[in-house]
């Protein structure tokens, strides 16, 4: 497997309508995850994810990876989006593609619908499922082509603890068996316990990036503090 | 209201006796009508789809054009149909002119633009729905269009039912260019024309009432042979 990583972005600026949404701003991901970003609303996160990602386009700056393979990184979105297919098609969608055997095709998904516990559900519309099983199939979809990288744009956001837990641990299982997350959210207690590393994203640029023990136990910035005590941060 | 009721009385005869006249008319009016909404469909499915997904300089003047051409007055397309097929025409040498072909092909004109229309719209919709999805999957243009098509495809089945219903009705443009021959291009729509005109307005009623059947026939044909109407499945 070719190592990806680092992912280099160098002034990278994104403007949309004549605004800029992020940048100019800097960020280098090592190899080693996951990687958490944080920061108030409209800071930029979810824009420098999908820029790393490859699918916004940057107006001025770079993106470098060390070797880019886009089928390796997958992205799972805030709001679930499922095709308008069963539960097992959605999952086997990503192989389709790929122009997987349909033998490994059925393995996989079998494998998938038991992790998730959506087995009883393979043949029903996923368009019926709840949003914190949605979100566990777009995750599952996602992990489904085994990729060297998962982005995560705030994946449980509007979910409750147990659909919350449940992502984590799917989360924690990826990690483990080597996919690196780079991954957005609003929950500090969720940042404390995925991360290794945390973003800090101000007003469109990146503010701070620093071990994750650090940055809760030392915050380097007093933004960031004033982030991580819940004040508001403009 | 009397002509009506003689018009119901004339289909209701017309139907119980297996007219054969009646049988091979309504016959010639399904082959003609189901041939041109297939190769319109053929057309006008991955026409709208394409305009749906790609971006390209003149796009937004082609679905005007479009737009547009959905009002085209069927007799002028039957009269230009004739002009291309007569004898002195370009096409002339093909000995189109007054056979079902040439009907079909009026037809496709007049109905390719309808449905075309209606697929966009609807997979439009659909694709802002899917896009980032689609991009973050790196589908190819080719498997983007491809999932369009299945996953819209009640839709389109509802655009394909539209240009069903425009066609099964015409009649400008396939008298013209069919010529209404008895036994070769009479058809019910210009075999009511002629009956009218003759002033047997019970037997025009019943050919018409027999036509509206035919037409609410195959619409549910196609709903309960596609399922549209069972929750959930897609």
């Amino acid at each position: 497997m070719t190592q990806m990583f680092p992912l280099t972005l160098h002034q990278v600026l994104v403007r949309r309508s004549g605004k800029v949404v992020i940048g100019p701003t800097d960020l280098v991901l090592p190899p080693d995850g996951p990687t958490i970003i944080i920061g108030p609303n409209g800071s930029g996160k979810t824009t420098v994810l999908r820029v790393m990602h490859g699918i916004e386009r940057v107006t001025s700056g770079t993106v470098t990876w060390q070797h880019d393979d886009p089928s390796q990184h997958a992205f799972v979105f805030q709001s679930p989006i499922v095709l308008r297919r069963s539960v097992c098609e959605n999952l086997a969608y990503p192989l389709r593609l790929i122009k997987t055997p349909k033998p490994e095709i059925k393995q996989a998904v079998d494998h998938w619908l038991e992790r998730i516990g959506l087995s009883d559900a393979r043949h029903s519309p996923a368009m019926r499922l709840s949003g914190g099983e949605r979100q566990k199939l777009a995750i599952a979809r996602a992990l489904i082509r085994k990729p060297q990288v998962l982005f995560l744009d705030e994946p449980c956001a509007n979910l409750d603890g147990h659909a919350t837990r449940e992502i984590e641990a799917l989360l924690q299982e990826a990690s483990a068996a080597g996919t690196r997350l780079v991954m957005s959210t609003h929950d500090m207690g969720q940042a404390r316990r995925l991360a290794r590393d945390l973003v800090f994203m101000l007003d469109g640029k990146v503010h701070d990036v620093s071990g994750a023990e650090a940055a809760f136990t030392r915050p380097a910035t007093k933004e960031l503090a004033a982030f991580l005590r819940g004040d508001i941060v403009i | 209201m009397v002509e009506i009721l003689e018009g119901l009385k004339a289909a209701f005869f017309l139907v119980i006796t297996f007219d054969a006249e009646l049988w091979e008319i309504s016959l010639r009016s399904l082959r003609v009508t189901l041939t041109a909404l297939l190769i319109a469909s053929l057309i006008a499915i991955p026409l709208g789809t394409y305009l749906a997904v790609q971006r390209f300089r003149y796009r937004r003047f082609v679905i005007s054009f479009i737009n547009a051409l959905m009002g085209l007055p069927p007799v002028v397309v039957g009269l230009v149909v004739y002009i291309l097929l007569s004898r002195s025409g370009p096409f002339g040498v093909l000995n189109l002119l007054f056979t079902p072909t040439a009907m079909i092909i009026a037809q496709v004109i007049i109905i390719t633009p309808v449905i075309a229309s209606i697929a966009h719209q609807s997979m439009r919709e659909l694709w802002a729905e899917y896009h980032d999805l689609l991009i973050s999957l790196n589908a190819s243009k080719r498997q983007r269009i491809l999932t369009l098509i299945w996953d819209g495809r009640r839709n389109l089945l509802t655009a394909a039912l539209a240009g069903f219903g425009r066609a099964i009705g015409e009649v400008g443009a396939i008298m013209i260019v069919g010529g209404n021959i008895d036994h070769v291009t009479r058809v019910l729509t210009t075999a009511i024309a002629l009956e009218t005109g003759k002033g047997d307005f019970a037997l025009a009623l019943g050919l018409g009432f027999v036509l509206i059947g035919l037409a609410i026939l195959v619409n549910l044909a196609i709903h309960t042979l596609s399922q549209t109407e069972q929750e959930g499945r897609w």
